[in-house]
């Protein structure tokens, strides 16, 4: 019974790190971190550049190896099954790295060949994908000719050719336009609905917080905070924020006003943070005379500035 | 007991599986789009090399090792063949692939491993040597400087050599911190043995040292003596050693590429 019940429980977690590190000479990347990624949800790994967020999701599909730790995939471990875990992950890498000698067609075609999926089956699938994404027309097309948003979207396409389990995106959107970057939200939300578990590094906050069930924040290698977006915004950034255009008196008025509140100035603007509920600056916008003074709901990106602070890393 | 098998620095023999053949079909593809590029400059070349010192400088030279001019170099300008288009295809090819293409990247995240992508890039490399000495050899034929049927041999050795040559290419490849690089190896390994090893002149004209030193550490030597040895028939018992010297040295800088590479690439 107590058996079937861990069975039961196991199958419901397809990621889970313990301990994991992982070093480059001296450089700690990955700092001792353990966590779980459940079945079917979208899971997001967030953190400033160099937070270890790529090192991470490359130990989970078996191209780096963990230093230290254990990790597993499907109960698999990575360093006993790469091969049957590659087998079951779609990855879409932050840089791109299409076949430039081959057009759109061909790239999916060679890479279906790499998964053994049959030919005809291959063409099939790599048909139904070009529609997916909307490149169609584009097929007889050489890499170097397509537009970000279309290279984008083609290695979303590729990392799907095998029909995968697990999706990993690292930073699927970086650099795209608005139009693109909803292309590619919609088609996230959609694999998700079909069961496929997501795991997605951003650091776009809007985007953790649009596609993620729950999100993991590291810095320096370490996790500093996990859980449901909504929840963290709720514990470290509350519900509303109050924004004023700096002024050392009003700076005062909002300290004697909301002692329990963290204010901050940023870019000339002071942020008012607090964990009390909804409605509580209306009164005060109503009666400021200070310019430029508006309420806000809090956001992940206050959650973010607030936990890896507003130092520049790189 | 637990770190050990973390531990990934480790010399070891690549583990292969018939995926290796998926790298190498991938780079096929790409050699049969590109076809008339790939196929000219082979055949073209050697024509101008017969003319120029077959012909042309042949005409002041004695007969050597009683052949004329033209049919005693035919054979280095297959072997030749040999080298040049599987060292440069696992040197520049191959770079170009793995570092400004981010090709091997691609592939490794698919069930097919490093330790393949490697192995596949040199049985790649060893059949652009295989291609181009055919299309050397066929050229040399239509001179009429081929004297024994034995010359049908010549892909086989072709693709062995090749790989000789691809393996000890990825070796250079492992350690390149740019392209520039390989103006080293160019210049000062493959030109040397283009020259030297037996190729526009016999061996036995450098000065003694330099005979052994062609004999034992200059891979094209052995290809050049081999392929002579087949398209004249002359199978002498020296042309076996030649042969074990070169399967030797496949098979030791197969493995000590595939680890370099692994050791560059998997950090």
């Amino acid at each position: 019974m107590d058996r079937f019940r861990r069975n039961l429980m196991s199958s419901q977690v397809l990621i889970k790190a313990e301990n994991l590190s992982k070093r480059y000479g001296d450089c700690l990347a990955v700092d001792n971190i353990s966590f779980e990624v459940f079945k079917g949800e979208c899971f997001g790994f967030l953190g400033p550049n160099g937070a270890g967020k790529t090192t991470t999701v490359k130990m989970i599909h078996c191209v780096l190896p963990p230093f230290s730790g254990e990790l597993s995939v499907a109960g698999m471990s990575v360093f006993e099954k790469p091969r049957e875990i590659k087998k079951m992950i779609g990855v879409a890498p932050q840089e791109e790295n299409l076949d430039p000698d081959f057009t759109v067609m061909h790239n999916l075609l060679v890479y279906a060949r790499y998964f053994d999926i049959p030919k005809i089956e291959a063409l099939r699938k790599a048909e139904e994908l070009l529609k997916l994404f909307q490149l169609e027309e584009k097929r007889n097309v050489i890499i170097d000719q397509l537009s970000t948003g279309m290279k984008r979207r083609l290695i979303l396409a590729r990392a799907l050719i095998n029909e995968p389990q697990i999706l990993l995106l690292d930073e699927p959107t970086t650099g795209l336009d608005p139009q693109a970057r909803h292309l590619i939200w919609d088609k996230i939300r959609s694999l998700r609905k079909q069961g496929v578990t997501i795991i997605l590094t951003t650091h776009y906050m809007e985007e953790a917080a649009e596609l993620c069930d729950r999100t993991l924040i590291m810095d320096y290698g370490k996790i500093i905070e996990e859980g449901k977006p909504s929840d963290l915004v709720k514990k470290h950034a509350g519900e509303e924020v109050l924004e004023v255009d700096f002024d050392a008196k009003v700076m005062k008025t909002l300290q004697k006003r909301f002692p329990e509140a963290r204010l901050e100035v940023l870019s000339e603007r002071i942020h008012v943070f607090t964990s009390k509920p909804h409605g509580v600056f209306a009164s005060f916008l109503k009666e400021s005379s200070s310019r430029n003074a508006l309420i806000r709901n809090a956001n992940l990106e206050d959650v973010f500035l607030k936990l890896t602070g507003r130092r520049l890393r790189e | 007991m637990k770190l050990s098998r973390h531990v990934i620095s480790g010399f070891s023999l690549p583990k292969l599986t018939y995926r290796v053949w998926k790298v190498w079909h991938r780079d096929w593809d790409v050699f049969t789009k590109t076809f008339k590029v790939n196929f000219f400059p082979p055949l073209l070349e050697p024509i101008f090399y017969l003319l120029a010192l077959g012909f042309g400088l042949g005409r002041f030279v004695q007969p050597v090792e009683g052949l004329s001019y033209i049919k005693f170099i035919a054979p280095a300008l297959v072997s030749i063949s040999m080298m040049y288009s599987s060292f440069f295809e696992c040197t520049y090819g191959s770079f170009v692939r793995m570092y400004y293409q981010k090709t091997f990247d691609g592939i490794i995240a698919t069930p097919v491993s490093l330790e393949e992508v490697i192995a596949g890039e040199m049985l790649w490399g060893a059949t652009r040597s295989l291609i181009s000495s055919a299309i050397v050899l066929s050229v040399v034929a239509s001179f009429g400087l081929i004297s024994s049927p034995l010359a049908v041999l010549v892909p086989f050795l072709a693709f062995l050599n090749g790989l000789m040559f691809s393996t000890i290419a990825m070796c250079f490849t492992s350690i390149a911190p740019n392209i520039d690089f390989f103006n080293y190896p160019g210049f000062l390994f493959i030109t040397p043995m283009f020259l030297l090893c037996g190729t526009f002149f016999p061996l036995t004209e450098l000065p003694p040292f330099m005979q052994t030193f062609a004999g034992t550490f200059l891979p094209l030597t052995h290809t050049v003596n081999l392929t002579r040895g087949l398209i004249f028939g002359n199978l002498e018992t020296s042309l076996l050693a030649s042969l074990v010297w070169i399967a030797i040295v496949t098979l030791i800088f197969f493995i000590l590429s595939i680890n370099l590479m692994r050791r560059r690439l998997i950090k």
